[in-house]
């Protein structure tokens, strides 16, 4: 390999002092533990039924993520760097969503272009003119990053909608801890299972004024045959509030009432783990049979909140983020702490004509793809793959964007030989509401297969266990 | 212009129904052209629920009706104060910029057939403001104004097509068309007084709005020739028809709908 990956475990040949311990752990390790705990691992995973595909990355939906049992790790000096790029990120995303509903300040100032937003299928005119509770639009934001050096953060992505894969913070945090305890023992780790209680707390932050006592929060599903419908029941009960489908919900007399046992329960706060599309058959698609017909009416009313507001998929967009670091500058005055991957616009002419000239190094991506579909890893590519892209992306260049082909971080992996270094990201899961919060985590995805680049489960990817480290 | 209104939609099942849920913007819009002196939106046996003045500045009211029940009646009645701004929507507040109007939908995408026409139409040179007004013109010539040989669904491509249309079809086609010349428009509800002939309307209307630098939005009425003036009531808008649909609603269980319209409009100058 060509490219000198950054091996998050060793620094100059040395073993970094974050992972001594776990090199420790390892080398106690004999062949038939390990093996010994990976099926027990996965035992596990199969008894509490946890085999999602991380959302929208399609593939079989019952098939288990692979685990690693190697912990992700980091200091708490790195966790601060990170978290205050997350929160400064997820602050700038919400002014901007407040904005581009409102007066438009950042479209006015020539900052972003107008089409890139109004035109933008997931800008909702519905919503135009509303102002959620807070102000907050985007209450669990996702971010995608990688690492590339010691001190080298790149943000890959936004998901400003409903980032799924809690669950797997939490879960694997869980089974590391019941099948090693003393590894609990002998590092101080920062705990993550505040979580589902930051949740509950956030979106009970971000009740309606017309809301009286404590509001009553829900999860709307689109059911149990949504590939993430695990993680919904699973927050569910770890807050302790109802998960409801659209059917167990109605509107009546300005407010969203829940059917139960003892009648109508009126319903202040949702959780909707449904797109915008299919939430009111009143305001968007009238053919949706998983919404609650008139909902949004109530919403713009004021009856009820719905986390994430409709429309906030504006912010999350591939073409919209190459402007996140603006949004960052122009709303909070401060520097981006987390950097963008640089991105070429095929849209424009100079960009595309970069691009599918230096296909071969580049990274490219439909704009509106996800989970590693469509998508192309230059260096990766055969040159038929790299001729059959060229002329999808000359066909619709507005549809695609490029990257230049990150050296991602390793980490150590147990795989059949042993341990090796496997490419890695990191989700972290920040809560927007009265306050903004992180807890100190996030789920790391792996690239399981040697050499590649790709963590999505769909294409290969498992998860680990991510440490902070307490001071 | 006073234009009193009287209109009732009632929505018949053929099965008992579990209940209704609907969403109105059946109140006339508030700009110079149009003072409301009364107005009343009932849902018969309904609860009103939540009420607010949207983005684009139409006011929107929820409604429910407890089942069972076979029928929901809709009644629309008040007296509007109008005048004629040639088609212009002067003093309307609203917060949706005009770019978010040069999105297209289903039924106001543009084909070869209606790019064509668009350019042809706007061939000859001037200002926005004129060639809207060669746009609602060649639409006009382009799709005869026929009753019952399009349906709710019928694109403004198929409309072009067919030759034959009713007011929403040309309204279709006119945003279409003006998207193609890079002019946000939208698809605007309400109702016209008919006068003389009455043969090239219904009382229950649609015409499309257009944006013109320097003036805003303006209303022509390609399936008329003519812009909005003191004899059509601005209610909502939108995107295409189904967007702007004065009542969106939804009943639960099985039974089938159909629907009686009346509307009866009556006018005194002043």
């Amino acid at each position: 390999m060509a490219i000198p990956y950054f091996n998050e475990m060793y620094q100059n040949d040395q073993v970094r002092p974050l992972y001594a311990r776990l090199e420790d752990w390892t080398r106690a390790m004999p062949a038939e533990l390990r093996q010994m705990k990976q099926a027990e691992a996965e035992a596990l995973f199969r008894r509490i039924g946890i085999t999602f595909a991380v959302y929208g990355e399609g593939g079989d939906p019952d098939r288990l993520i692979p685990f690693d049992m190697f912990p992700r790790v980091f200091t708490q000096t790195e966790w601060r760097k990170l978290e205050r790029g997350i929160k400064q990120r997820a602050r700038a995303l919400n002014a901007f969503l407040l904005d581009v509903y409102g007066r438009g300040e950042i479209i006015r100032a020539g900052r972003i272009p107008a089409r890139l937003v109004y035109q933008n299928e997931a800008y909702e005119r519905a919503v135009a003119g509303f102002v959620p509770p807070r102000g907050v639009y985007s209450h669990i934001v996702g971010i995608d990053l990688v690492r590339t050096g010691p001190e080298d953060f790149f943000v890959l992505e936004d998901n400003c909608r409903t980032p799924s894969g809690v669950s797997y913070m939490l879960e694997n945090r869980e089974i590391m801890m019941r099948m090693f305890p003393a590894l609990f023992r002998e590092n101080r780790i920062e705990p993550v299972d505040g979580y589902p209680d930051l949740l509950r707390r956030t979106l009970a932050s971000v009740a309606p004024a017309k809301c009286e006592g404590e509001p009553t929060v829900v999860i709307l599903t689109p059911g149990h045959f949504n590939s993430a419908y695990y993680e919904h029941s699973f927050l569910a009960d770890l807050m302790g509030v109802e998960l409801v489908e659209g059917a167990d919900l109605f509107v009546e007399a300005g407010f969203v009432w829940m059917r139960t046992t003892q009648g109508p329960r009126r319903v202040d706060v949702i959780y909707r783990r449904i797109d915008d599309a299919f939430l009111d058959p009143l305001c968007f698609r009238p053919d949706s049979m998983l919404g609650i017909a008139g909902l949004m009416d109530v919403y713009r009313s004021g009856g009820v909140s719905i986390c994430s507001a409709p429309g906030a998929g504006v912010a999350d967009d591939k073409a919209i983020y190459t402007y996140v670091p603006e949004m960052i500058r122009f709303y909070l005055g401060e520097e981006p702490v987390l950097q963008n991957v640089p991105t070429w616009q095929c849209g424009k002419s100079d960009d595309l004509k970069y691009v599918l000239e230096n296909m071969t190094e580049l990274v490219v991506k439909e704009v509106h793809g996800s989970g590693g579909y469509g998508m192309l890893v230059g260096p990766r590519a055969t040159k038929a793959e790299i001729a059959a892209f060229r002329d999808r992306v000359a066909a619709k260049p507005g549809n695609y964007i490029a990257q230049p082909t990150l050296a991602l971080s390793t980490t150590p992996t147990f795989v059949e030989q042993g341990i090796a270094p496997r490419h890695v990201d990191l989700r972290p899961y920040c809560l927007v509401g009265e306050r903004i919060e992180l807890v100190p985590g996030g789920l790391t995805r792996v690239a399981l297969t040697e050499g590649s680049l790709v963590v999505n489960s769909s294409q290969g990817g498992g998860v680990k266990d991510t440490w902070v480290l307490a001071e | 212009m006073i234009v009193t209104v009287n209109h009732t939609t009632t929505y018949h099942y053929d099965a008992v129904m579990r209940g209704a849920v609907q969403s109105l913007r059946l109140f006339p819009s508030q700009f110079d052209g149009q003072k409301t002196l009364e107005w009343s939106v009932e849902v018969a046996n309904g609860i009103r629920g939540g009420a607010f003045r949207d983005g684009a500045g139409d006011r929107v009211e929820g409604w429910s009706v407890r089942g069972p029940l076979s029928e929901v009646s809709v009644i629309v009645s008040g007296r509007v104060e109008t005048k004629d701004l040639t088609g212009v929507l002067r003093g309307h507040r609203e917060i949706v910029v005009p770019e978010a109007y040069l999105r297209e939908t289903t039924p106001t995408r543009a084909n070869v057939a209606l790019a064509d026409l668009a350019r042809s139409a706007a061939a000859g040179g001037g200002n926005a403001l004129e060639r809207a007004h060669r746009l609602s013109e060649a639409i006009a010539g382009a799709i005869v104004y026929r009753p019952g040989v399009t349906h709710a669904h019928t694109t403004a491509a198929e409309a072009l097509e067919l030759g034959e249309g009713v007011c929403q079809d040309h309204a279709h086609a006119l945003i279409a068309c003006a998207r193609v010349l890079d002019l946000p428009a939208r698809y605007i509800s309400g109702y016209l007084y008919a006068t003389e002939d009455g043969s090239m309307h219904e009382a229950a209307h649609a015409w499309a709005e257009i944006f013109v630098e320097g003036l805003g939005w303006v209303g022509f009425d390609a399936a008329n020739t003519c812009c909005s003036d003191e004899r059509y009531i601005r209610l909502g808008s939108g995107f295409d028809a189904q967007d702007a649909a004065p009542i969106r609603g939804i009943a639960q269980g099985i039974g089938a709908e159909t629907m009686d319209v009346t509307v009866a409009l009556g006018a005194t100058q002043q």
